[in-house]
């Protein structure tokens, strides 16, 4: 009897814990999922983001969730989606975009901006960011958010030892000043790594395409180009000049990456993205100075934009009306001047939209030193409107494609290969990996 | 005598004892690679939607694939590597633990902690301790230069998986040796000394024999750990690298599937390593157990 007792004592007392707790947390808002990729100091960042929406208003609330990386919180969405878990919100990256847009969940930006009468207004965005995430036809069908482009960053000091005041504008000088740095006592004029993005950046600037068919925004029959013209006479004078120990290859794996070998001073020169301008202005040697710089190009080249790097927002299918109100007030409210404009301040990422950018120059930000030079970020990536081969890269399985390419290098550089033979396997493993992707979305087309 | 035997005739009790067990095998294994047998037979838009049957092209796909061999060369040298030195190593750290050397008692304590840390927590702390530029061991750079470079050596990158995998394992493969060399009548040993025989003798001539069940039991477990749980320490410390010198099969099945969503041709991988792993077992137990005879 006691036993029966006690047992019917424990169950009321749950039974009232429970009722408690769900009267405390009573969804008085209306809650949305937001999974975020990005992690360590950017990815509080977003975390922020979150709380400062949900603090300025009370009708709506973001739950947000770091998935621990870009490559993950494409991952984790596929699973969720199969499983009918998913966010309403999810922040996926460039290189992923071509998976969203083919896979036919998603509530593409220009739809849902008109079925919740969102106030974005398309034109305001830079053309190189909008039409990266744009369909053939010109269309968003994800909400720009945190962008960036890759620079070159360069120590003032150790080019100051060589009697030179400004970062070199092509690759010529570049050469001509490693060989001075390295003539002057600095062990490693230039840091790099075997990180893709910076040769993608580098055809688009020489307008030079990586694939057939505009680098494959006009069909999955694309065909991959980087075993030709530009890239491997680059490649191998990029191997030339760390054969001579010009360059020096800095990775995790080596002990440190690019960054960190730059920000501490070992490294004169390197080639990163704009967004960690804030990572090395705050772990910068003390009392060193640096600047950034367009990346360099060929003389005699003809200049073009950069490309937009970074992520964007996609909507979800198969949620609540509430839901989706709640989200379009979220995108509603980041694509504000005020929040558009935060961003930049608390990290590298640029302003996406023409008007933030012109009222953030006109109000002096980037005449702070802290933010000084990141205005060339936004000069690089609209230099020229974007071209066939400088609008972006939409391949599938891109990321297969990238590791490819960054394993034949690793061969090239370590010796096992001459540069020419590395691209040419790559470029036939590439285009493997499209053909069975190509077979995999049969019947789908590229928006 | 009959009448007093003990028989169990409720079949179906004995059927409910089990099934929790069996549901779990049922949930966590058989379920899985059923999907995966035939996701492997399959192409299918990562999102899902159509799912177009391919018959045996996903096989043939990893078969003519030259990277493929690749991966399957460095696991089999990862996988016999890692396993001589941590059986090695484990079976020394138990003899100077069983022949009770000064401060047994600690060292007995603290082999096994290696084997509580996470994959990733041992790769993470190689990959600081090996880092050729900043890590304790960039020291032999400052004496021969580039001698140690795994970021760009191939062979050095599989050293250093194959040492932190080892050094992991070294901590169980230590436990069972113990309990095998403490469940040796200590007769039979000192019988041994009383003959004059020496301690190396004593090893090699009693204690080992005695322990080949043990032995056996741990090399088929090292083996196939080696094989599928090697992926948490391969994606920190190298990521594959350099030029694919690290590429083992289960780290090649996560970038194919989950890196480049293409789950088919990871299935398919998949398939073939569980078979692997069974064949490898299979002639273990069918051409090495044979061998031994258990007390």
């Amino acid at each position: 009897m006691l036993n029966k007792r006690l047992i019917g004592a424990a169950f009321g007392a749950a039974a009232l814990f429970a009722a408690g707790t769900a009267d405390a947390q009573a969804p008085a808002r209306q809650r949305f999922d937001y999974w975020y990729g990005l992690t360590g100091q950017l990815g509080e960042r977003m975390a922020e983001h979150c709380a400062r929406f949900n603090a300025s208003q009370t009708r709506f609330e973001a739950v947000c969730v770091g998935q621990g990386g870009y490559d993950r919180a494409e991952q984790n969405t596929i699973a969720a989606y199969r499983a009918r878990q998913h966010p309403t919100i999810v922040q996926i990256y460039d290189a992923g975009t071509v998976n969203f847009m083919l896979s036919g969940v998603t509530y593409n930006a220009v739809t849902f901006a008109r079925d919740f009468n969102m106030n974005i207004n398309w034109a305001d965005y830079f053309p190189g960011v909008a039409s990266y995430y744009a369909t053939s036809r010109g269309e968003m069908w994800s909400f720009p958010y945190n962008s960036s482009t890759a620079m070159l960053y360069w120590n003032r000091q150790a080019f100051g030892s060589i009697g030179r005041t400004e970062a070199p504008a092509t690759w010529e000088q570049l050469e001509r000043d490693m060989r001075a740095l390295r003539a002057a006592g600095h062990a490693c004029p230039m840091a790099i790594d075997f990180d893709i993005w910076q040769f993608e950046q580098l055809s688009a600037i020489h307008n030079q395409p990586i694939a057939t068919q505009n680098n494959g925004y006009s069909g999955l029959n694309a065909e991959l180009l980087f075993n030709r013209g530009f890239l491997p006479s680059h490649i191998a004078n990029m191997k030339r000049w760390y054969d001579e120990g010009l360059m020096r290859i800095q990775t995790a794996q080596t002990g440190k990456t690019l960054v960190q070998a730059f920000a501490d001073g070992s490294c004169a020169l390197t080639i990163t993205s704009i967004a960690n301008h804030g990572v090395v202005g705050s772990t910068a040697a003390r009392g060193m100075e640096w600047g950034v710089a367009m990346l360099p190009v060929y003389e005699g080249t003809a200049r073009q934009n950069s490309l937009v790097g970074g992520a964007s927002l996609w909507v979800m299918q198969g949620k609540s009306r509430g839901e989706y109100e709640a989200a379009a007030a979220f995108l509603d409210w980041i694509a504000t001047p005020d929040e558009v404009r935060w961003m930049p301040s608390v990290t590298g990422y640029i302003p996406i939209t023409t008007p933030a950018f012109n009222a953030m120059t006109a109000a002096g930000f980037y005449r702070q030193p802290q933010y000084e030079g990141r205005e060339i970020s936004i000069q690089s990536l609209t230099f020229t409107p974007p071209s066939a081969n400088s609008r972006g890269i939409r391949l599938g399985n891109y990321t297969s494609i990238r590791s490819e390419l960054q394993s034949e290098l690793q061969a090239a550089f370590t010796g096992q290969k001459p540069v020419q033979q590395a691209l040419d396997d790559a470029v036939a493993r590439g285009n493997q990996i499209l053909r069975r992707f190509e077979q995999t979305m049969r019947g789908r087309e590229l928006p | 005598m009959s009448g007093k035997r003990v028989t169990f005739n409720q079949r179906w009790l004995a059927g409910l004892l089990i099934l929790p067990q069996l549901l779990l095998i049922f949930t966590f294994f058989y379920w899985p690679t059923g999907e995966a047998l035939f996701w492997a037979f399959t192409l299918e838009p990562p999102f899902g939607g159509e799912m177009q049957w391919v018959g045996w092209q996903n096989f043939t796909t990893v078969f003519e694939d030259p990277l493929f061999w690749n991966s399957v060369r460095r696991s089999i040298v990862f996988g016999v590597a890692s396993t001589a030195i941590a059986m090695g190593i484990g079976l020394l750290l138990a003899l100077f633990v069983d022949r009770q050397l000064p401060g047994y008692k600690g060292f007995r304590f603290v082999y096994f902690w290696p084997y509580a840390v996470a994959a990733p927590a041992v790769g993470l702390a190689f990959r600081f301790i090996f880092a050729p530029d900043a890590g304790f061991v960039s020291a032999i750079n400052q004496w021969f230069p580039n001698l140690w470079n795994p970021a760009l050596d191939g062979v050095d990158a599989m050293i250093l998986i194959i040492l932190a995998n080892a050094w992991s394992m070294v901590a169980y493969n230590f436990i069972f040796f113990l309990a095998g060399l403490q469940s040796i009548p200590r007769s039979l040993i000192e019988a041994g000394a009383m003959d004059g025989s020496g301690v190396l003798r004593r090893m090699r001539d009693i204690q080992l024999p005695l322990m080949a069940p043990t032995v056996f039991f741990l090399i088929v477990i090292n083996i196939t750990d080696s094989f599928v749980n090697a992926f948490g320490i391969v994606d920190i410390t190298t990521g594959g690298g350099p030029a694919r010198a690290t590429d083992l099969m289960v780290f090649k099945i996560f970038a194919d599937g989950f890196k480049g969503k293409d789950y088919s041709l990871a299935a398919a991988q998949s398939i073939v390593l569980m078979l692997l792993v069974c064949a490898l077992t299979f002639v273990q137990f069918r051409y090495v157990e044979r061998r031994i005879h258990y007390t």
